[in-house]
């Protein structure tokens, strides 16, 4: 059920994970999925649980400044990856291009999956600067139950522009 | 409720520590205060903070900020800024120093209920609430213009009050709210305070920013399944995965040694919990744990069992009437032409992408929960219960929800943590349910089917229509002693004498056959609007084409007794230019529907490829709920509709087999994604002289709408969901 890549390593002992520029030392096993070795093993709850099962994408994450579903990602398939997370995407919470145009547009309405929206936006601004609608549809495939999606459309072509503050 | 208001008449002094924008504040609220005494904030910590209450809704703040209390629950429908805005208005408050905070459901039960109902359903949170929130604003404003008056020893009827600034008129003296709330507060709340005009609202009816975006952007919004306290476990859960089974055994030794297990346990006769230091241990060692489940009678109960159970209700003699008008069978039997046809839908989980999750400490006299609920009175109930104590040993602290829908008016999950936690003395237990386990234990929306018959005379004029309902009823499941004579009136959403849009028919039979099932049902967000507006709206572009009149026409022509429907069907179709011609492929279908105290309508344009590939170009939808509190909001609301109201015609569906429910997780339980998202223009049309419902009234127009245009562009007439089992290619 849990896609967890190639890690030989299964027991447990100190493993070195780097997130938002800091490396952290975790005492967990390597097959543990890094959504919840960031969520219980060192407190930070940005990133949702959703599905478990790489489909929701509320766990989005960046990699090297890949967005990964932290849900199937083994611990110790990290290795030296720099991780990146919501707590870590902008200094203040808010300034990101992406969190501004989330903002103009009041995108959240539960907010749950949002986390996971603004990551996977702001890996593509990094890839495709000026996304098209085609673009940003191939993208995005994070879920949305309150159905923000033609906001999150805006918001991104918005932060593309460079507009939205 | 009848429970909650016989066990809570104790009134004791609450005291409760609030958090609202970073800062700790408390406040203490003597029961005599609903009833208009004296506000007696003495010796809490919102004095030490220099914050008062000014009535009970709002306090003040020495900065002038206004923090509004809600006892509603916010899950991302934006009640909580409209609340805040219809009491700031009344106020005349600052709308930039608003802020908002929840009322702690135990402080709300030990004063009356002051604070009002804290359910959070049926699209109620703000047309159920306008009443009192808005008197509260306006007592606030009164006792805080009268403080200034006494200070300044002039009469009150010479001040008047803007943006939280009193004005003397004659002398231009002017003062804060936050200089004059201490003494405000020492006043008398006043019981017949005037409300505002709609012409004089400032706040309500602007499309201001919402309140609480801001923690939805950094990750720092703490959900329920985020809380972290000191000393904290958490547990998983597996339930008996047929409804109606029971725990046969377990062998706990199996996974007691795995890494941070700390105890396997029962929870109830159908449920087991492991209990870790940490969730993801807890999960992996209940996925090793060796289980027996005794299934019961409901073991080899299947999707198409089910479905023979609800054919035979579509010709049964026995059934509920829920509108009757002239004679319907007497109108078919001398119709000149009859169109039938029989409709269906499945069952459908909620599917919030925050699972079911709860918090539970016991000390062993009190215990506290930290939950996302719809309604925090019934959680506090829940939770006293499940405990086996008073209302007043219980805590509940209430969270944002990620996604309600409905499901979270259900408490089974409060219940089970506080099971857990009974068991744990002294240490909180967070429970959070996987995916699976919320995927195959929710509250599903009612499997039914329906049989249409429409009579029409020789002129094509509609003169007799019979709507049967075969289906399992929501109420039976979870309030048969709601049940009226039997019948579920909820049934009958859209379909009862108040909602039925189209009672120009002379001769209408709307009944009800109920055939109930052993899956367990719920209020799912919009409830039965949703298919008998399928049934309904669909069926009656059947009955116009066989009638050879035109879809909008023949509506507009059938609703006179209900005119605010029309007027927002034709408003619908004037912004989709309906009478004008569509590019080559592409086609419209229509739909309208009341319900929630709403009027909504939709045009639907879309194209189907010859290999059957629906592609949904554009959608207008008109909404008229009377007031618009927060027009941003309603569209807002009304973009999400389509996106939960068109997965359920998509994709979306549950199915049984061996007694349990099939799908596990978003993989086989399809929603939409952003790729298929329609463009959405909203049109709000607000009449005034009523408050309307926005959360759930428009779901119901938006499957139906497509499905018309679906058979404009392929002649086909898909009559059961979803729509992924079809075949749509056409030549």
């Amino acid at each position: 059920m849990y896609p967890l890549g190639n890690s030989a390593a299964k027991g447990a002992g100190m493993i070195k994970l780097n997130v938002n520029g800091r490396v952290h030392d975790v005492d967990a096993p390597a097959d543990t999925p890094l959504l919840w070795v960031l969520r219980e093993w060192l407190g930070m709850t940005g990133s949702k649980y959703g599905c478990g099962a790489g489909v929701c994408g509320a766990c989005s994450v960046h990699i090297d400044g890949d967005v990964l579903r932290s849900c199937s990602v083994a611990l110790g398939d990290v290795g030296a990856g720099k991780v990146v997370t919501i707590e870590g995407l902008s200094p203040d919470g808010l300034s990101h291009p992406v969190q501004k145009a989330w903002l103009a547009h009041e995108v959240p309405q539960c907010g749950y999956c949002q986390s996971g929206q603004i990551m996977a936006a702001a890996a593509l601004l990094k890839a495709v600067p000026k996304p098209t609608d085609d673009d940003i549809t191939a993208a995005m495939q994070n879920i949305c139950r309150c159905g923000t999606y033609q906001r999150i459309k805006a918001a991104i072509h918005d932060a593309a522009k460079g507009g939205a503050a | 409720m009848n429970q909650i208001n016989g066990l809570g008449r104790r009134g004791f002094l609450g005291t409760v520590a609030a958090v609202a924008g970073g800062m700790s504040l408390g406040w203490n609220v003597p029961a005599a205060q609903a009833q208009g005494a004296a506000s007696a904030a003495a010796n809490s910590a919102a004095t030490a903070a220099g914050g008062v209450e000014v009535g009970i809704w709002a306090v003040v703040m020495p900065d002038d900020r206004v923090i509004v209390r809600i006892a509603r629950s916010e899950m991302g429908q934006g009640t909580l800024t409209g609340l805040a805005q219809l009491v700031a208005d009344e106020m005349d408050a600052d709308w930039a120093k608003v802020q908002a905070e929840y009322i702690a459901p135990e402080v709300n039960q030990a004063n009356k209920r002051a604070w009002g109902d804290m359910s959070t359903g049926g699209s109620r949170g703000i047309r159920a609430s306008v009443e009192y929130v808005r008197k509260g604003g306006a007592a606030a404003k009164a006792m805080l213009i009268q403080a200034a008056a006494a200070q300044w020893g002039v009469p009150a009827g010479e001040c008047s009050a803007s943006e939280s600034v009193i004005t003397h008129k004659p002398s231009g003296r002017t003062l804060r709210y936050g200089q004059v709330a201490a003494a405000a507060a020492k006043l008398p709340v006043p019981d017949n305070v005037a409300v505002k005009q709609p012409s004089e609202w400032k706040i309500v009816g602007k499309g201001v920013k919402r309140l609480d975006t801001v923690e939805k952007l950094s990750g720092k919004l703490i959900y329920a399944v985020d809380l972290q306290l000191p000393e904290m476990l958490n547990a998983s859960i597996a339930q008996c995965p047929v409804f109606g089974g029971k725990i046969g055994s377990f062998d706990a030794a199996k996974v007691m040694g795995m890494p941070g297990v700390r105890h396997v346990l029962r929870v109830g006769d159908d449920t087991i919990a492991v209990v870790a230091d940490k969730w993801w241990q807890a999960q992996t060692a209940l996925k090793a744990l060796p289980i027996v489940w005794d299934e019961g009678p409901n073991a080899n109960v299947n999707s198409a069992s089910i479905a023979k159970h609800l054919e035979s209700g579509l010709d049964a003699k026995e059934a509920f009437v829920g509108l009757k008008q002239g004679d319907a069978e007497a109108g078919l039997k001398g119709a000149a032409k009859v169109v039938e046809a029989v409709y269906g839908t499945p069952f459908l989980n909620h599917a919030t992408l925050e699972p079911m999750t709860c918090t539970a400490k016991w000390d062993g006299t009190t215990i506290e929960v930290w939950v996302s609920s719809q309604n925090g009175d019934a959680s506090l109930a829940a939770a006293a219960e499940a405990a086996g104590v008073q209302l007043a040993n219980v805590k509940v602290n209430k969270h944002h929800l990620g996604g309600g829908f409905g499901r979270r008016g259900q408490q089974d999950y409060v219940r089970q943590a506080v099971l857990i936690a009974k068991q744990v003395p002294g240490r909180p237990v967070k429970m959070i349910w996987s995916r699976e386990e919320d995927m195959q234990h929710g509250f599903y929306r009612p499997i039914t089917m329906a049989k249409m018959k429409a009579g029409l005379d020789a002129q094509g004029n509609l003169v007799a229509l019979h709507a049967r309902l075969s289906g399992q009823s929501i109420l039976a499941h979870l309030f048969p002693a709601r049940l009226a004579g039997g019948a579920d009136p909820v049934q009958f959403q859209g379909w009862n004498k108040e909602e039925f849009g189209y009672q120009a028919i002379p001769n209408i039979l709307i009944d009800h056959a109920m055939r109930n099932t052993h899956v367990p049902v719920g209020f799912w967000r919009g409830v039965n609007h949703n298919q008998n507006a399928v049934y309904l709206e669909c069926f009656l572009d059947e009955v116009a084409l066989a009638a050879g009149k035109d879809p909008l026409d023949f509506r507009l022509g059938l609703m006179g007794q209900m005119p605010k429907l029309r007027a927002v069907l034709q408003a619908a179709a004037d912004k989709a230019e309906y009478r004008k011609k569509l590019p080559a492929g592409v086609f419209r279908g229509i739909c309208a529907n009341y319900g929630f105290g709403s009027y909504t309508a939709a045009v639907a344009e879309v194209s189907v490829s010859k290999q059957g590939e629906v592609k949904v170009h554009r959608i207008v939808a008109a909404t008229d709920c009377g007031y618009a509190v927060n027009p941003d909001q309603i569209a807002a609301q009304v973009e999400g509709s389509f996106v939960y109201g068109l997965s359920a015609l998509f994709t979306s569906e549950n199915t049984v087999e061996k007694g349990r429910i099939v799908e596990g997780n978003f993989d086989t339980y399809e929603v939409m994604k952003l790729d298929q998202m329609p463009k959405v223009e909203t049109v709000v049309v607000p009449s005034g002289g009523f408050w309307g419902g926005v959360g759930e009234p428009t779901i119901a127009v938006a499957a139906p709408a497509v499905l018309n245009a679906i058979h404009a562009a392929t002649g086909k007439r898909i009559r059961t969901l979803p729509l992924k089992h079809h075949d749509l290619s056409h030549a």
